[in-house]
């Protein structure tokens, strides 16, 4: 078995969804993390607040320097995380298209290193 | 490389190395083991004679080998090593019939979550065994771009675990149109002027349809490529110039193909479960029944370009039904269909409105268009018989 994340790109930009469309979501997702525990694909998954909630922390010179804001503006942001355990990548996409379903956002999957 | 083994490495490499990556789990492994059996056996056979069983000579040494030099490595990498030492006790003896694992890498190979070009090129090298310059040359990249794109889509078949394997019927139909659609664009590459692609092309499509006979958009899709394929020489006149279908000389098509790819299509028509490339091969069936070509069966054609238009709606099918048109309604009712679509960037459309311009005398306008379609087309043969078409007709 393998890790893999699934990555939700959420746009920073238009109209975001209505309440009744955002009660929807949750819904759909709850069903999709009840399908992932069903089959065992289950490890962690999780919305994230928005980028103007980040803190960034860099190396500087023997010190850390603290900023406020997002690592880099970008159209899209990382809007949340889900991490399953798959067998091959056809499973994991299997899952990634039910995330995509579920939040009507695109969704990158990535494999981790090594082995689950 | 001799001859004999020359043909044995066309015939047989994919096979070899689809069984290596089966049994090694590693595309990169299974490569080079295939590699240095062929190396052995262009030691051996001059002296000992072409095996019996070449294909099954070259996987067993290939497997002997990577069995070696897996032996040799295992203090590097103990793990590795005996993980593999213990898979190959589960190893076929000796050799015995080769099961066919090459259904598995194709599929690999045109998985849709590597990129278009990368799923060409990996078939192209693992199934066709052709080199990574030979496809570097047949692309006109360079070869270290080639070289990287075939690297980074080896990385992501191992890193992501892209599966070996067949995929399951709920998802077969979508999986071979992507199969079907790599085999179809390496012909079409190699019709520009790369012989050995549409060659490469004719053989996967053969291996398609012999590992999935009832799949009729599989034995569609060799059919049509056949039929095409059996003008190659009448396509070409003595100086290398392009000679189109109407004006080429019937008698230099290669009869043993037509009847090959005719054959097909009507095999895979009865079964009555049309597709896009059963139709386009019954298009060029009807085209290869025609003693010449005025005697072609143009409402025939018509017929099968609604068919087609209404499976797969767009504006190039309706540009080549309009030619059709042009055959069994005159020059004047093609253009009215051909105007309205948008294809400013497809040099074809600017050939076909150029054709129909010049058909109903109209030279000027016609003379413009082969002139736009010959700036559009990369390719110097096409770009030299329009350029010729646009002087004819400025000669009164």
């Amino acid at each position: 078995m393998k890790y893999y994340l699934l990555s939700v790109i959420t746009p920073s930009e238009g109209e975001p969804p209505s309440a009744e469309g955002l009660a929807e979501i949750g819904r759909n997702l709850e069903t999709f993390h009840q399908e992932l525990r069903e089959a065992g694909a289950w490890v962690f998954a999780g919305g994230l607040h928005g980028p103007e909630t980040a803190t960034v922390l860099r190396p500087k010179g023997g010190d850390v320097l603290v900023t406020d804001g997002p690592y880099a503006e970008g159209k899209e942001y990382l809007g949340g995380i889900c991490l399953i355990k798959a067998p091959d990548l056809d499973a994991a996409l299997h899952w990634g298209r039910r995330a995509t379903w579920a939040t009507t956002l695109p969704i990158e999957v990535r494999p981790l290193m090594g082995e689950a | 490389m001799p001859l004999d083994i020359e043909a044995v490495f066309r015939a047989e490499y994919g096979r070899a190395v689809s069984v290596l990556v089966r049994f090694l789990g590693d595309i990169d492994l299974a490569e080079e083991a295939v590699q240095d059996a062929f190396t052995t056996a262009v030691r051996r056979w001059p002296e000992t004679g072409v095996p019996p069983s070449p294909a099954g000579w070259i996987i067993t040494t290939a497997r002997n080998r990577a069995i070696d030099r897996l032996r040799r490595e295992a203090k590097r990498d103990e793990r590795q090593a005996e993980a593999l030492l213990l898979h190959t006790r589960d190893a076929p003896p000796e050799e015995g019939p080769v099961r066919d694992e090459r259904l598995r890498l194709i599929f690999t190979c045109c998985h849709p979550a590597l990129a278009p070009q990368a799923r060409v090129a990996l078939t192209l090298r693992l199934l066709g065994g052709l080199t990574t310059e030979q496809i570097a040359r047949a692309f006109l990249v360079p070869e270290p771009t080639m070289a990287g794109r075939l690297v980074r889509a080896k990385a992501k078949i191992r890193d992501a675990r892209i599966p070996y394997r067949v995929p399951r019927d709920a998802d077969l139909p979508d999986r071979l149109k992507g199969v079907l659609a790599v085999v179809y664009l390496i012909f079409n590459e190699g019709y520009g002027g790369s012989p050995e692609l549409c060659t490469e092309a004719v053989r996967l499509g053969r291996l398609l349809t012999g590992l999935m006979p009832d799949e009729p958009e599989a034995t569609g899709l060799l059919a049509l490529m056949l039929l095409v394929e059996s003008r190659r020489s009448a396509r070409q006149d003595a100086d290398g110039g392009l000679v189109p279908l109407p004006d080429q000389d019937r008698g230099r098509w290669d009869g043993a193909l037509i009847a090959e790819g005719q054959g097909l299509v009507r095999r895979c028509l009865r079964r009555n479960h049309r597709g896009p490339y059963q139709i386009q091969a019954a298009i060029q069936a009807v085209h290869s029944d025609a003693p010449s070509a005025d005697a072609t069966d143009w409402g025939q054609i018509l017929q099968l370009y609604d068919q087609l238009l209404a499976l797969t709606p767009s504006p190039v099918v309706a540009l080549n039904r309009a030619v059709a048109v042009a055959e069994t309604e005159g020059p004047g009712a093609a253009l009215g269909l051909v105007d309205v679509l948008d294809l400013d960037a497809y040099h074809v459309f600017h050939a076909v409105r150029a054709d129909l311009l010049r058909r109903l005398g109209r030279h000027a306008e016609a003379g413009e268009a082969y002139e736009k379609a010959a700036r559009r087309t990369g390719n110097p043969v096409e770009r030299a018989y329009l350029e010729r078409r646009r002087r004819e007709i400025a000669r009164p």
